[in-house]
């Protein structure tokens, strides 16, 4: 038992960090929110020299082969920066899922384009029931071989206006069944929404669209399952870093901002939101880290599954706090649009949401505690 | 970051288990409230209880936990400790915790003993230490007094010297489980010109010195845990100084070296959960409210939150094994533990509905032995004393996060 981070950890965050402050700006971050791409090739591209977008992808397909533990600590970093753009989509959506259930071919085809920073993935999973679980996946697949005909609407889809491909659940007569599906062909039409994160996410339009099988017929919830709790996890990293960035600007804010003569940090009703603050913010490190070392080391699947919808369930409403007491003590300068800590709070909620709020997850829990 | 046992770790908790399953008294099994393992008088109360099986039950679990040395798992071996490390002292606090068996020694173990490792003499020591281990002696905290409590640095009790004594006057409050103990430490002001942090003295004192009264406070609970305590012309012995004259308080607030990660907390908070939860589907089904729905959420909120704790607990530890001195880290500990607490109380009163406010465990209308009422009372002062929660936050604020003081 040890909460530290081991010596090869310390050194990927110190690097992850160091990049990012310099690669990754707060002016990039607005500039995403307005271009239509939603994410900077040039960054992309800088981050597979890093080596980030194979991370978890075994060197013999051209990655890094470090392990999921290692990745939640990337995502930290990213979520501190506010990286903008598909990393989460390819990784998560598309490199996890073929490392699961990929066939040898499919793995060598595309894995080594991922690690690469070629190709960009999505997870094309919700559609407008907005349902996380099994029943939600509507999509009529039609499978002949290894050929998918995909026919219905995905709806939230991340960054599926810069993707290569998308990993579709669709549904056949064997039931929930996965399809690789480039996206650049007649059957696919992509819209983005308009966000509270400025981020991409769209409407994607499956008209008869041409994919390949991923994993057998009917084995595609099976294989989501891991993906989707992988997923979850990735999206409590990004929010504990967002969190922690959102909290030091705030309690630097509150050592200069002077108000009756002297900082406003001296005054208590700021301190002890200050306090709640950083309470929340390692609450939500440790928790979102547990279940990612429950993934990462095989933990028995009750006790993964727990440990994951745990950690949304907290990590989800810790960080609105965090970031509602990030506002407050900004008074007035944190409403502007100029000012950097709206970013963080608009950005939450979309991390909230993502894969459930804690609503969700705390039913969950309720039930598998037993209630 | 890791959350599971080395082999080693593997090997020690489950050491660990096995003494307890075959150790400890029958008494102290499923017995429904018991003493929690942080409220070390229980154990003190029980020693002197008027029931002789309480009496030997007593008995009987500090001779098997002195085989190990186990009554003082933090104390160096040399002086009757196990000199455990960090790391095995949270695996046995943990599983201590999860078996429900009370700590032994009070106080003693958990202050005056390593007080006096660290600031008293080898005389002291000697004199001291081993009747703290044979649980011949009990010790209780003599620092609060009717004017000084967050503020502790104001106190007023005095000490004037008198040849090879001192003599106190003044009075203490809150003295909690005085009335089981036998000596009482005590922070006393021996320069009243000085600045208030640099006039107080650390002693030792005999309860049955002529001049010390007790008067007992009954707490809201209608129990009698604290006592007011009076001096009127207490003579201490000049060698019952802990430390040097005037330099009290620093001994008084010395960061003891060893396992406070509350980790026995969090443990009994999510054990009491699931138990809670058994006995909704079991023994206690009829008390369980008839729109359960509109709790069971917060249920879930619980175990996520005894979750939270554990791993605040076990963040401290696994910063004292690599020899980082916690900071802040420690009050958030104290603050969410006992907030935590008050949480966990009335969410398992509301499970019972009207049924949640019977208060005698012996009512046949009782749920679960009344404890989640009486619970939601006794937790109460939790976000009162070690430090309120309040100066807590002052302390995480100001000491943790460089925020100016007010
Ligand atoms: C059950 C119980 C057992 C105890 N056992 C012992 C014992 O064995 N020995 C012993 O010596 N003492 C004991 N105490 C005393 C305990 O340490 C004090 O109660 C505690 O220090 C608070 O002091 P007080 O009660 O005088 O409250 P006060 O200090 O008067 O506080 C009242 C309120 O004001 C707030 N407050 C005070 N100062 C500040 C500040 N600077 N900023 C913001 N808010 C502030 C507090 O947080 C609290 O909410 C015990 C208390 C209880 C309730």
């Amino acid at each position: 038992m040890d909460l530290g981070l081991t010596e090869t950890q310390e050194l990927l965050k110190n690097a992850a960090r160091e990049f990012l402050e310099n690669e990754c700006s707060e002016t990039l971050v607005r500039e995403m929110e307005e271009d239509e791409r939603g994410y900077s090739p040039a960054l992309w591209q800088q981050m597979a020299e890093q080596g980030w977008q194979g991370l978890l992808i075994p060197e013999a397909y051209g990655g890094a082969g470090f392990d999921f533990m290692d990745l939640t600590i990337l995502l930290e970093e990213m979520g501190r920066a506010l990286v903008p753009g598909p990393f989460m989509p390819t990784v998560l959506g598309g490199a996890v899922p073929i490392i699961a259930a990929g066939t040898e071919a499919q793995k060598q085809q595309y894995l080594p384009k991922i690690a690469s920073g070629e190709s960009i993935f999505t997870l094309a999973l919700t559609e407008p029931s907005a349902r996380f679980d099994e029943s939600g996946i509507e999509t009529r697949a039609e499978v002949s071989g290894t050929s998918v005909t995909l026919t219905g609407t995905k709806l939230f889809i991340a960054d599926a206006q810069v993707a290569d491909f998308m990993v579709v659940a669709g549904r056949s007569a064997q039931g929930v069944t996965l399809a690789i599906v480039p996206t650049r062909q007649p059957g696919v039409h992509v819209t983005p929404l308009t966000t509270i994160a400025s981020d991409k996410q769209c409407e994607v339009v499956l008209d008869g669209a041409q994919g390949e099988l991923l994993g057998a017929d009917g084995a595609g919830w099976e294989i989501l399952r891991g993906v989707i709790r992988r997923y979850t996890v990735a999206e409590c990293a990004y929010l504990v870093g967002l969190a922690q960035m959102d909290f030091e600007i705030t309690v630097d804010y509150a050592k200069e901002r002077v108000q009756f003569g002297r900082p406003i940090g001296s005054f208590q009703a700021i301190q002890h939101k200050c306090a709640d603050m950083v309470t929340d913010v390692d609450g939500c490190r440790f928790i979102t880290y547990k279940a990612a070392w429950a993934l990462a080391t095989d933990q028995p699947d009750a006790e993964a599954a727990l440990a994951v919808h745990m950690a949304k369930a907290w990590t989800s409403e810790a960080s609105r706090r965090v970031v509602a007491h990030g506002q407050q003590i900004h008074g007035g300068i944190g409403y502007t649009r100029d000012y950097k800590i709206q970013l963080f709070f608009r950005r939450q909620k979309r991390g909230e949401l993502a894969f459930g709020d804690a609503d969700y997850h705390r039913e969950i829990v309720a039930q598998r505690i037993g209630l | 970051m890791d959350w599971g046992d080395s082999t080693e770790q593997a090997a020690f908790r489950a050491q660990v288990q096995q003494f307890i399953r075959e150790r400890l008294p029958e008494h102290y099994r499923n017995s429904e409230g018991a003493d929690s393992v942080e409220e070390t008088a229980g154990w003190q109360a029980d020693r002197k209880s008027d029931d002789p099986v309480v009496r030997a039950a007593a008995k009987d679990w500090a001779d098997a936990l002195a085989e190990h040395g186990w009554i003082a798992p933090a104390w160096p071996k040399q002086y009757g400790g196990a000199g455990l490390s960090y790391m095995e002292q949270f695996i046995f606090n943990a599983e201590m915790a999860q078996a429900n068996a009370p700590a032994v020694g009070g106080m003693g173990v958990s202050m005056m003993g390593p007080t006096l490792i660290v600031h008293g003499t080898e005389e002291q020591r000697q004199e001291h230490l081993p009747r703290i281990l044979s649980g011949e002696v009990a010790w209780a905290q003599g620092y609060s007094e009717p004017g000084s409590g967050s503020d502790l640095a104001s106190l007023q009790t005095r000490a004037v010297r008198d040849g090879d004594e001192w003599v106190v006057n003044g009075q203490k409050i809150w003295t909690s489980g005085a009335h089981f103990a036998d000596w009482l430490f005590a922070l006393v002001r021996s320069d009243p010109d000085a600045p208030k942090h640099r006039g107080i003295s650390f002693m030792m004192i005999d309860l049955k010195t002529p001049g010390l009264s007790l008067r007992p406070i009954i707490d809201m609970a209608g129990k009698h845990p604290f006592n007011e305590t009076f001096f009127e012309d207490v003579r201490v012995p000049a060698k019952n100084m802990v430390g040097e004259e005037n330099r009290g308080w620093y001994v008084g607030m010395t960061l003891l070296d060893f396992e406070r990660s509350g980790v026995g907390l969090a443990i009994q908070y999510r054990r009491g959960l699931y138990d809670q939860l058994e006995e909704m589907k079991g023994k206690s089904q009829p008390f369980v409210r008839p729109d359960l729905g509109a709790v069971r959420l917060e249920f879930a909120d619980r175990a996520i939150e005894a979750e939270i704790l554990y791993n605040f607990a076990l963040r401290i530890v696994s910063m004292n094994s690599r020899g980082i001195v916690p900071n802040y880290e420690a009050s958030v500990n104290k603050m969410y533990g006992s907030e935590l607490h008050q949480r966990v109380a009335r969410t398992g009163t509301k499970a019972w509905g009207l049924y949640g406010q019977v208060w005698d465990p012996k009512s046949a209308y009782s749920p679960m032995g009344s404890t989640h009422v009486q619970d939601y009372v006794v937790s109460v002062p939790h976000t009162i004393f070690s430090g309120s929660n309040e100066i807590q936050r002052n302390v995480i604020a100001t000491r943790g996060l460089g925020l100016p003081r007010g």
